[in-house]
């Protein structure tokens, strides 16, 4: 990665001009990027493939189990060390995204292609993030779909912007702002790092206080808050949306909801709240005991399951095994409130 | 008498105006849909031929319906002429009007919205007076159905009922909100006319049709687009035994790159219906492909098989049309029989079957080679009716390496069976059962909880990454 020394203070115009700019960044490095895999593919040919392989310079997913993951980009001369030993970068080049790659020790890893889900659960965490769930009833309920314009604030760790990029590409594009100057830059590097930069503008502006900025008026195909006060914002998003736009406020709060679906009164329709969650399982090879006997008169409690022999009547004795699922004991109890909204169409 | 006479002929200016805007309307709208021809022509303004979803009374009723002239719909007991949605945006609310050439449908101002915090708060009324004898009503059937044939307003009849209600004075604030609402159901209907995206067309069936979309819930269908990755220039596998809904809303994520390929066991395929309702672009429905999964899992063949396969091709093909016209029948009887209209009581058909942009035509054998070469971006199953395991083990090899999946069934079982088998065979990562859970809320000053009816389910999801065989 290129040290952005010197950073640029983010003015509106900045925002019309595509950030990989050759001013800010050499031509040379840009070509490169071209060639290396990203996230998305924007352009066809980069798309995954059986033939394509790790290069140097590619973002890969480094999965150890389903909740130990970390992105890593390729670079010949580096190691990665973790729990399992010492591998080499070098030994990942030339093999096929999916590949199970080993350590000195003998341990592996299996190296991922990057996709928004799992940058989800591998970025760093500058503030709470939107996961899953939110992220995709969010997308479908804005009827986000390519070539869209939508417009974000704030940014945060750019969990919920990943995703929007990846529904208005290639031809839409994200304005995504947050008054943390510090962590839009950061996020600015995320979006690189993952390909998104040409479909997504971090701005760095205070949307609560001074609203979305007036060039984005009327040209909004969708507008999502994550503010503690969406309210103040909401006249700002309304101005901002195309006829029959929609509006999406996440807030963790019921009184940030209430407050928020009052003002979304005046201006906007089809006003909806939804809380969305998730249950996962847990799936496992049990063997079950089984009883002996006839099972005449018994009346216990025993987990138990009888079989008939394919070779005659006989009950069998041994364990029974079968697959069985049941929910995880714990699971994230409540993420936020999302509050939809349309632009009530004018005669 | 006069007042009504006046409001005729103002109500007649009104329709002319609207004729003359008309040609205007439709220059804006050509100008627009080209500008928006990027947007998988997402017009923000109906045109004709456009497909619609019509949202009677708040949900009450629930019609797909394509815009022409001649397509009529009757509301209540009134037949309504579908011409004056064409050229209007999408997101328009319209309302039963009457003219003297017949009821017509006329665009309405939504309702400023209700009650104060502080009303609510300093409500001192309640219903211990109220007696449900059926007296408090002075006006009649045939008082109403006198002011109908004079020209009165729907909202007119509405006030009317209000102001000869004994007991309307003496309810609650709430209970008159509800009178009202109830009321302006019955005599003056409205119409939402909704843009038929993914997310309503989902949330439609799902109210009123689930079994025909497998109790596929919005979220869990928002889930599996997520989970699969569909993004564009994606080539995604689906398998679809809902309707057409999961091709229909990977194509408007893919939005006119990559492609869908809808695979299907045997010689049939399953029905695509939904797809038509969908506006989606003659460039998007290009990208829908059908293909027989035995296309798919034969080997590439040498020339001599490729000339045997051509034969079959011939054969295929022309089966491809008979099961094409015997799909338009389908759609024209299922209009009748109500699928298209999503309440109960509809009389005329509301979709009229004009020539339907053709999607799912069968892949063809370099596209087919380039997938098995390439092979695909990602896999979505919604198939009730198959086997998951085996489906899964036969159509996993078919994706690229590092690609995501993602299956939807109603049942757990064969979820985690599958899962187990996908563990034990080594063949994916990060594999998960997941079950999405919705609920909404009722927003309102003072009286905010969550909505007293919910689904209690919205199917269950195996999603994983397919990796590389050792």
């Amino acid at each position: 990665m290129v040290a952005r020394q010197g950073k640029i203070k983010q003015t509106l115009w900045v925002l019309f001009v595509p950030s990989l700019s050759p001013l800010r960044k050499p031509f040379l490095l840009w070509h490169k990027d071209l060639k290396t895999h990203k996230m998305l593919a924007i352009d066809p040919a980069k798309k995954l493939s059986f033939n394509r392989s790790i290069s140097n310079g590619d973002l890969v997913i480094v999965y150890e189990r389903h909740d130990n993951m970390k992105a890593i980009t390729v670079s010949e001369a580096s190691v990665l060390q973790n729990r399992f030993g010492v591998f080499k970068h070098s030994d990942w080049i030339g093999k096929p995204f999916g590949s199970k790659v080993f350590s000195n020790k003998g341990g592996f890893v299996y190296l991922l292609a990057p996709t928004a889900e799992l940058w989800t659960l591998v970025l760093s965490h500058r503030t709470q993030i939107l996961y899953i769930a939110d992220i995709s009833f969010v997308v479908m309920y804005l009827e986000i779909v390519p070539g869209c314009l939508v417009l974000e604030s704030g940014t945060g760790s750019g969990s919920l912007t990943t995703s929007l990029a990846r529904a208005v590409a290639p031809t839409g594009h994200v304005y995504t702002f947050d008054f943390h100057e510090q962590r839009a830059g950061s996020a600015r590097d995320d979006f690189e790092r993952t390909g998104l930069s040409s479909l997504v503008t971090v701005g760095v502006r205070d949307i609560q206080g001074e609203g979305f900025p007036d060039e984005f008026t009327g040209m909004a195909d969708a507008v999502f808050l994550d503010l503690p006060q969406p309210w103040l914002t909401i006249p700002s998003a309304a101005k901002m949306l195309k006829q029959d736009g929609t509006l999406c406020s996440f807030s963790p709060c019921i009184e940030q909801v209430q407050r928020s679906s009052e003002v979304l009164r005046t201006s906007f329709t089809d006003i909806r709240t939804f809380e969305v969650l998730l249950r996962t399982y847990e799936v496992r090879e049990e063997k079950l005991q089984n009883i002996q006997g006839n099972g005449d008169g018994f009346n216990g409690s025993l987990p138990c399951k009888r079989k008939q022999c394919s070779d005659g009547g006989n009950v069998i004795t041994s364990p029974i095994s079968s697959v069985v699922a049941r929910p995880c004991g714990e699971a994230r109890g409540h993420t936020g409130y999302l509050t939809f909204a349309r632009l009530k169409c004018l005669l | 008498m006069t007042p009504l006479a006046l409001k005729y002929s103002t109500l007649r200016v009104e329709g002319r105006a609207a004729a003359w805007e008309y040609p205007n309307l439709c220059c804006r709208r050509e100008r627009e849909r080209e500008r928006e021809a990027k947007m998988c022509g997402r017009s923000r303004v109906t045109w004709e031929g456009c497909s619609v979803l019509l949202d009677i009374n708040d949900g009450d009723r629930l019609v797909f319906a394509r815009l022409s002239p001649a397509a009529k719909l009757k509301i209540g007991n009134k037949n309504c002429s579908l011409q004056p949605l064409i050229g209007r945006a999408f997101g328009t609310l319209f309302q039963v009007e009457t003219a003297p050439e017949g009821p017509f449908l006329s665009p309405a101002q939504v309702n400023p919205e209700e009650l104060r915090d502080a009303e609510v708060n300093a409500e001192s009324r309640d219903n211990r007076a109220l007696l449900d004898n059926n007296t408090a009503q002075s006006l009649t059937g045939e008082d109403i159905e006198t002011m109908r044939r004079q020209g009165a307003r729907g909202n007119e009849i509405v006030e009317a009922l209000i102001a000869n209600s004994a007991t309307f004075e003496k309810k609650t604030s709430f209970s008159q909100e509800k009178y009202r609402l109830k009321k302006q159901k019955k005599y003056a209907p409205k119409v939402l006319m909704r843009r038929p995206a993914a997310r309503s067309i989902c949330e439609a069936y799902f109210k009123k049709y689930p079994s025909k979309i497998g109790f596929l819930r919005v979220d869990t269908l928002s889930l599996l687009l997520s989970m699969a990755n569909v993004s564009s220039n994606f080539d995604v596998l689906v398998v679809d035994m809902v309707g057409g809904l999961l091709t229909g809303a990977v194509a408007e994520r893919l939005g006119g790159t990559g492609f869908v390929c809808n695979s299907y066991f045997g010689q049939a395929p399953y029905s695509m219906d939904i797809v038509r309702i969908f506006n989606l672009s003659d460039e998007i429905f290009k990208r829908i492909l059908r293909s027989p999964i035995s296309d798919l899992l034969t080997q590439n063949e040498s020339p001599e098989q490729i000339l045997k396969h051509d034969a079959c091709n011939v054969e295929s093909q022309s089966n491809d049309q008979i099961s094409a016209s015997a799909s338009m029948e389908e759609l024209s009887h299922s209009s009748e029989n109500g699928i298209s209209d999503l309440g109960a009581d509809i009389t005329e058909p509301a979709i009229e079957v004009r020539k339907a942009p053709k999607a799912g035509e069968r892949a063809q054998k370099e596209i087919i080679n380039s997938w098995k070469e390439n092979g695909f971006s990602s896999l979505i199953i919604a198939a009730p009716e198959l086997d998951t395991w085996t489906l899964v083990r036969d159509l996993l090899p078919l994706l690229a390496n590092s690609a995501p999946f993602a299956i939807y069934h109603q049942y757990l079982q064969p979820l985690a069976t599958c899962m187990h088998n996908l563990q034990l065979g080594k063949m994916a990562i990060g594999l998960q059962i997941t079950e999405p859970w919705l609920r909404e809320y009722q927003v309102l000053p003072s009286r905010t909880h969550p909505c007293m009816q919910m689904s209690a389910f919205g199917g269950y999801i195996l999603s994983g990454t397919k990796i590389c065989s050792t």
